[in-house]
């Protein structure tokens, strides 16, 4: 975030973006939730048509050491795509040095100059776990193990808390799954770097 | 009337924390202020004030009705409140505007209740889905006659069911319906909501008897079926309830305490945060979501010395205008960021003799920090 703020904090802000039906908003929900069960603040918004399914749906979350008050920020430094359109739309507004992750099945990003991990969440979801609807705890898994943007304990709780008791164990799997990919790219790209 | 098992599920609550909807945070407001019964018709974005209603007021005995309109739902609450429960509905735009001519009935019966507008773009059925601060003026004046208004604003999840609770209470000292001024914005954004122990949560009680009024004119509420005749109406009438609505001096001794037992515990009533202001040369007067972005502004302009300071109305009727006269007579300029165009500034304007700038935003999106600080720089340079 600026440095000109007073209170100078660390914030980021993630955009979660697809289709209605993916679990866009219950994915933001859970980010945001662990955000604050790890101690910091949070803030979840959600945009989506009047189609319960099938149309294109947003979820923002910042997370933040201090006082969210900024309820539209300027960039985005992380985005998570998961649908073609998602992406077209709003990876202009991913800041330069931000992280995209995305649906390898379901997006392509082309040639873009920005860090980007692809992952082929849908089809993981539906081989490994006979499930699509896991592909957003899969992508937000991801998502947190390559950013460290919320803590792998408070989002099994987060997770636990939002979806059907008898869903519990194949979400958190699905959630694994998708965290210790991103962590271990995560992983290479600091041993890369150093 | 709160029964056993109602304390017993609402202590349950104590200290929990959720990461909640600024909608849901209102609900929990209204059951721990008190609430027992919620009639309403939904609408975007107030739905899941009802929503959380009808899923938490069984567990406190209350009753939640779905109605077939807005009308209904506020008589509804009405009658109810004057058969004994805290009472209330929740709404937006075109709901709110269905409402007024109940609202009026409210204020002519003294009959306390709580009305959550969830503020969207308007008018009609304008941007539905889209967040607005364009009722202020209509909860002020919307209802025809005569009256005064209590109306508070929220700019977070968790003021959204602190205010709640002060909603319930300021309608019962007051005998006064009560507007909840929230907005799109606020009632659909998530943050931490964290409940206060509920033996700490001191409520007014139906039919108690305030101390702190300064007015002197308010009298316990009488209910239906405690075994007194009373009447009750719209209708002008005298201090025994019975209608007169031909006499002069019966109306203006009726309309004049509504407004002064308001007007004369403003002091009571009136709330707001002011932050950075001892020094200021600028002052930016907000409230709600465009608060945000507002004290974002504010402290990034002082983070580079320029001398601005942050006004925000919580109670936004009664209006704050001693206070505001006095801001306007120590400084230069004053800012009004809202999600509308220019109901807030015409008001202060009306108090205070130095500029007041329009910082307007309108088709459901609130302000950036960088528009309120743009607006700053433009200003005070």
């Amino acid at each position: 975030m600026s440095d000109a703020f007073a209170d100078k904090t660390r914030s980021t802000n993630i955009r979660l973006a697809g289709f209605g039906g993916q679990g866009i908003v219950m994915a933001g929900y859970v980010l945001g939730h662990a955000g604050i069960l790890d101690g910091g603040n949070a803030l979840q918004t959600q945009s989506y048509g009047s189609e319960s399914r099938g149309g294109a749906c947003k979820s923002d979350v910042i997370i933040s050491e201090g006082e969210i008050l900024d309820l539209v920020p300027p960039g985005l430094d992380v985005l998570v795509a998961m649908s073609q359109p998602a992406l077209d739309k709003y990876l202009p507004n991913l800041k330069e040095d931000g992280i995209l992750v995305y649906d390898s099945d379901l997006v392509k990003p082309g040639d873009c100059t920005i860090r980007a991990l692809g992952l082929p969440a849908t089809d993981i979801a539906e081989k490994t776990f006979g499930r699509e609807v896991v592909a957003n705890v899969i992508m937000v898994g991801c998502m947190a193990g390559l950013t460290g943007v919320a803590s792998r304990n408070s989002l099994r709780a987060a997770i636990s808390e939002s979806v059907p008791p008898k869903t519990v164990d194949m979400n958190l799997a699905a959630f694994e799954e998708g965290f210790n990919r991103g962590a271990k790219q995560g992983r290479n790209a600091r041993e890369d770097k150093e | 009337m709160e029964t056993a098992r109602a304390r017993q599920y609402l202590s349950g609550l104590s200290g929990k924390m959720r990461f909640a909807l600024g909608d849901e945070a209102a609900a929990y407001g209204a059951l721990v202020g008190g609430c027992i019964f919620f009639a309403g018709y939904p609408i975007t974005p107030a739905s899941e004030v009802a929503e959380t209603m009808a899923q938490e007021l069984p567990h406190v005995d209350g009753y939640f009705v779905q109605f077939e309109d807005e009308i209904g739902s506020i008589a509804a609450v009405i009658g109810a409140a004057r058969a004994g429960a805290k009472a209330m509905t929740a709404t937006s735009g075109p709901g709110f505007s269905l409402m007024m001519e109940n609202i009026g009935y409210a204020i002519m019966t003294e009959t306390p209740c709580v009305v959550v507008d969830v503020q969207r773009s308007g008018p009609s059925t304008g941007q539905a889905t889209k967040p607005a601060q364009g009722d202020i003026l209509q909860a002020r004046w919307g209802t025809h006659g005569d009256h005064e208004m209590i109306a508070l604003a929220p700019n977070s999840v968790q003021e959204c069911f602190d205010l709640m609770i002060a909603c319930f209470d300021l309608s019962e000292r007051y005998r006064h319906p009560v507007i909840f001024l929230m907005d799109g914005e606020i009632g659909h954004l998530r943050e931490r909501l964290t409940f206060p122990n509920l033996a700490d949560v001191h409520l007014f009680p139906r039919g108690g008897f305030d101390p702190a009024d300064e007015s002197g004119l308010i009298k316990p509420v009488r209910e239906y079926g405690k075994g007194e005749a009373i009447h009750i109406t719209g209708s002008t009438h005298k201090e025994d309830g019975m209608r007169d609505v031909v006499s002069q001096d019966v109306h203006e001794s009726l309309i004049t305490r509504f407004y002064a037992k308001i007007d004369r515990n403003r002091k009571n009533i009136i709330r707001y945060e002011e932050r950075f202001m001892e020094d200021a040369e600028t002052v930016v007067v907000c409230f709600g979501a465009a608060s945000r972005a507002a004290l974002g502004a504010v402290k990034r302009a002082r983070n580079e010395g320029r001398k601005v300071g942050y006004f925000r109305l919580i109670t936004i009727w009664p209006f704050c205008q001693e206070k505001l006269a006095g801001i306007g007579r120590r400084i230069n300029k004053i800012l009004v960021p809202e999600m509308n165009l220019g109901q807030l500034a015409r008001e202060v304007e009306r108090f205070v003799s130095v500029p007041v700038v329009r910082v307007s935003k309108i088709g459901g999106v609130p302000h950036s920090v960088e528009e309120v600080y743009a607006a700053i720089v433009r200003e005070t340079s």
